[in-house]
């Protein structure tokens, strides 16, 4: 516990110059995230080029807490692409295997229909009422990199907040009483 | 800041740093991974065939297939998903592609097999452009990695003329 007012001492210790410092240096790492997500967004072309998998309706492909980057091309969608999309009336938008594409020859709209692997029957039950066919403005993206384990931090954290404040509030106190 | 939490950060960050660079070198590696496979695929009967009450033609196929999807494997493959499309075009849609069958292969020794399948799903047309429409067997596969890019490859199998009339 030696550090914890070795840490006390240093923040009574500040100078208000100092102080100011740390303030602009926790604003850089802030706004340079933010600048990464955004940039992010401009690249892919998606408004969430990051997503998480939150049930298991894709194993053994994808399993709870698996990591997707999402990217949105010109390109038409077509079958075997994993897209996420987002239902009216449902807030969390959906991981899924495209099975039927049928793409008009005047407008080049296209009708999509998705399954989960580990589901057994397609996805109309998830659509909202009434609804037989995603279209283009209903998907975010098409998952084209994998990257497993990682979102439990985020699963961990959405679920259990405490530990999210924790978190920040240590972070916090390093970066006040760090010097330089 | 104290030693000990000086050197946990290091060693974490160290840690982060290599695995990341682990990561992004396996999924590179799969550049240089090209796959040869080889599929026959054909339609054997027609079981059923038949306008539904909403007004789309039905059609359910029964398929006789040999695949060998062993190349489709490299050391970052955790799985390989594998479906048989049905392609087509209509008066209306440029582009119609239905899924009739799927497998998720998950490892290298099951990737060679031949069999004969009801098809999984019906394929159904959006309106009733079916009878004697020709359409094109395609056999996709989407390797799904351990870590890094996914990849999609497919091969047109065969095609088949469905019967003038309904059954």
């Amino acid at each position: 516990m030696g550090w914890v007012s070795e840490s006390l001492d240093s923040i009574r210790s500040l100078q208000i110059r100092h102080v100011l410092t740390q303030v602009v240096s926790l604003g850089m790492i802030v706004t340079s995230a933010l600048i990464i997500w955004k940039g992010l967004m401009c690249v892919t072309g998606s408004e969430s080029p990051v997503v998480v998998v939150l049930s298991g309706s894709m194993e053994p492909g994808f399993k709870r807490g698996d990591i997707l980057f999402l990217h949105m091309s010109k390109a038409p969608i077509r079958a075997g692409e994993i897209v996420v999309f987002n239902v009216d009336g449902r807030e969390i938008p959906i991981v899924h295997r495209v099975i039927k594409v049928h793409e008009r020859k005047d407008t080049k709209e296209v009708d999509v229909l998705t399954k989960g692997d580990n589901n057994f029957g397609d996805d109309r039950l998830l659509y909202a009422h009434g609804q037989l066919w995603l279209q283009q403005h209903h998907i975010m993206g098409r998952a084209v990199g994998f990257l497993p384990y990682v979102g439990w931090v985020t699963i961990i954290m959405t679920e259990k907040p405490f530990i999210k404040y924790i978190l920040i509030g240590a972070l916090g106190l390093l970066v006040i009483t760090s010097k330089e | 800041m104290s030693p000990f939490v000086n050197r946990l950060n290091t060693l974490v960050t160290f840690a982060v740093l290599l695995l990341a660079i682990l990561c992004a070198g396996a999924s590179f590696l799969d550049c240089f991974h090209s796959p040869a496979v080889q599929a026959n695929v054909e339609v054997l009967k027609v079981n059923r065939f038949r306008r539904q009450l909403t007004g789309n033609d039905e059609v359910l196929l029964t398929l006789n297939m040999s695949i060998d999807l062993q190349s489709a494997f490299s050391w970052n493959t955790k799985q390989v998903f594998v479906f048989i499309a049905a392609e087509y075009e209509t008066e209306k849609n440029a582009f119609n592609q239905i899924s009739l069958w799927d497998l998720v292969i998950s490892d290298k020794h099951h990737a060679k097999f031949e069999t004969q399948v009801t098809s999984k799903y019906l394929l159904i047309d959006q309106g009733s452009n079916l009878r004697g429409k020709r359409v094109d067997l395609v056999l996709h596969w989407h390797a799904m990695p351990i870590t890094g890019r996914m990849i999609l490859g497919k091969i047109p199998v065969s095609s088949f003329q469905l019967p003038k009339a309904y059954t």
